[in-house]
């Protein structure tokens, strides 16, 4: 049967996060045909909703609120409530960010449903669909399914392929105008830490250090080569803990689990805890100068050597590479 | 202030997963209080101990979780709840876990509730936020900092690497991020002290709730392992060519630089 589906598309300093784009892709294997539904929250939204039309949603709902300029749950779950209740969709997809984490389980509590978060495959598609999320940090993976009612699920950014973008699709966009009340938290103040803004969990590349980085300093040329290649810095919990850097950045079963496209491992042993966080990157490179590292277990390459020399003679190869025109 | 924290036991992080027959293997495995939680429990404790009060510690599962309760209780919390499904309940889920966990702490009058932002274990980060949407009350997740004054709070979130400083207030559900504290060990006065404090048990019944109540939404059909990987390849040759040769398979074999 075919199933109407909402998703929320998340934007961020005024562009929509690839997490959307991702959303309506899942979307569409659940929809079986249905319509897709795609949700913009914000102060000023409406100029994108094209483009989500444009990666496959049927329709785009706005809510534009003053309140909705910045993520809080009561202002978010209000206005999305509100859609929901003039939509009645068979199923919700949200991408599993900061805001998906932080907004899901609250719409799942209202809506009395269920909710099958941080999903990284869909197999099957409509009433029949299986939903695969990784359990203990991606050290064993779960298949699971909606008993019925409402289909809600959370998906993980960066693994489900967005479809491709079309730029003649047309779909009908519409507002509608929510009350907002009763706020408890106000936003004081933000704090850009985060690499050039390139979120570790969306990152398509990250370097990691760990304790052979040695200090904060040591953590420059790692950040070099993440902005070179449009990435971001991670870390081991060993070097948050020797407070190289901030616990934000901490890859592993306690910290992020990451799955970007490529993952480089720079002086990083390889702890169990720490693989559970990054063993399902696409590629993954080590460099560590101890040759029996575990971290060379899980590499797709490997160079046995010292990080301050390997790591400042990459940069300049990835200059030589990205300054060719190219092939 | 009547603080409760909400704590899981799960694998020890050290622990490798054995997966037979579509279920985790877990003879002979090592069990901890989940490490977010164990924020928690530390939170809860230096809240209490700078403005007064008790501390619960409130488990739901099985009699295997009276270890990690009698823990969070040689840390310094003063009484543990543990609601005991094992015998009602075969398969649960998130919704299953915040109906009862609510349900029992609906008439307490918590003024803060403190739980992990997301358990090793089942990885969905939800209970914590569904509580306190059933109980009607506010919640902020993956929280660095708290700092209460009165019935004012004002606490840092965790927000992708940025930091967030939010202002609210009492009752307050929180989920706790690495980097909120550094839990203490229990000491061996502290163990001693475990043995007689208050471990109240409970099972749905005593809830007033039925199975059907919190009857699962959501059905694991299996579980199993990730692919293994095969073995990489270990550049040769001087440390500059091994990089070039680096940099040229990452760009024409992997193509993802």
């Amino acid at each position: 049967m075919s199933k109407n589906v909402l998703v929320l598309g998340e934007a961020r300093e005024g562009e929509l996060r690839n997490v959307s784009f991702e959303t309506i892709a899942a979307a569409k294997t659940i929809s079986e045909g249905g319509t897709v539904t795609a949700v913009l929250l914000g102060d000023s939204v409406e100029n994108l909703a094209q483009e989500m039309v444009q990666y496959g949603a049927d329709r785009v709902v706005t809510v534009e609120h003053p309140h909705l300029k910045q993520y809080t749950s009561d202002a978010y779950s209000q206005a999305f409530m509100a859609v929901y209740e003039q939509e009645k969709p068979d199923a919700i997809v949200l991408g599993h960010t900061a805001l998906g984490k932080d907004l899901s389980p609250k719409l799942a509590s209202k809506l009395s449903s269920g909710l099958i978060s941080d999903v990284t495959k869909i197999e099957g598609e409509g009433d029949a669909a299986e939903f695969i999320r990784p359990i203990y940090s991606g050290k064993a993976f779960e298949k699971v399914q909606s008993k019925g009612g409402l289909l809600f699920i959370t998906i993980r950014p960066n693994n489900i392929e967005p479809l491709a973008k079309d730029e003649s699709r047309s779909g009908d966009v519409s507002s509608l105008s929510v009350d907002i009340t009763n706020l408890r938290s106000v936003i004081a103040n933000v704090v850009r830490k985060s690499t050039e803004g390139v979120d570790l969990s969306e990152a398509k590349v990250i370097i990691a250090g760990g304790r052979g980085v040695k200090s904060e300093d040591g953590f420059k040329p790692l950040e070099e080569l993440a902005h070179l290649l449009g990435g971001a810095v991670g870390a081991s919990r060993g070097a948050c803990d020797a407070d190289y850097c901030d616990y934000s950045l901490q890859i592993g079963q306690t910290g992020k689990v990451v799955t970007p496209d490529l993952y480089i491992a720079v002086g990083i042993s390889g702890a169990i805890q720490h693989m559970a966080g990054m063993s399902n990157s696409k590629v993954i490179v080590a460099i560590n100068k101890d040759p029996e590292a575990n971290i060379f277990k899980v590499a797709d390459y490997g160079i046995v050597g010292d990080l301050f020399e390997v790591v400042p003679m990459m940069i300049e190869e990835v200059k030589k590479l990205k300054g060719s025109p190219a092939v | 202030m009547n603080i409760y924290a909400l704590v899981k036991r799960t694998f020890d992080t050290e622990e490798k997963i054995v997966v037979k027959n579509g279920a985790i293997q877990e003879d002979g495995a090592e069990f901890i209080i989940n490490p977010y939680d164990e924020y928690a429990v530390e939170e809860a404790i230096q809240v209490r101990d700078e403005h007064g009060g008790e501390v619960t510690v409130l488990s739901l599962g099985g009699e295997d979780a009276e270890k990690q309760l009698r823990t969070a209780l040689a840390m310094g919390a003063d009484k543990a709840v543990l609601i005991n499904t094992e015998d009602d309940l075969d398969e649960m889920d998130e919704f299953s876990a915040a109906k009862i966990i609510s349900e029992y702490l609906k008439d307490k009058d918590a003024d803060l509730i403190i739980a992990g932002n997301v358990a090793i274990d089942g990885g969905s980060g939800q209970v914590g936020p569904r509580v306190a949407e059933l109980l009607g009350i506010n919640y902020v997740t993956t929280i660095t900092d708290l700092k209460i004054d009165g019935t004012s709070a004002t606490l840092v979130r965790d927000v992708e690497g940025d930091s967030e400083t939010i202002e609210t207030s009492l009752p307050l559900l929180v989920t706790a991020q690495q980097g909120l504290n550094e839990p203490r060990y229990p000491s061996l006065p502290g163990i001693m002290k475990a043995k007689k404090k208050p471990l109240e048990e409970l099972e749905l019944d005593d809830l007033d709730l039925d199975e059907e109540d919190v009857e699962a939404k959501t059905k694991t059909i299996d579980i199993f392992m990730p692919p293994e990987k095969a073995a990489g390849r270990v550049l040769e040759g001087d440390i500059s060519d091994q990089v070039s040769e680096l940099v040229n398979l990452l760009n024409k074999e992997a193509k993802v630089i």
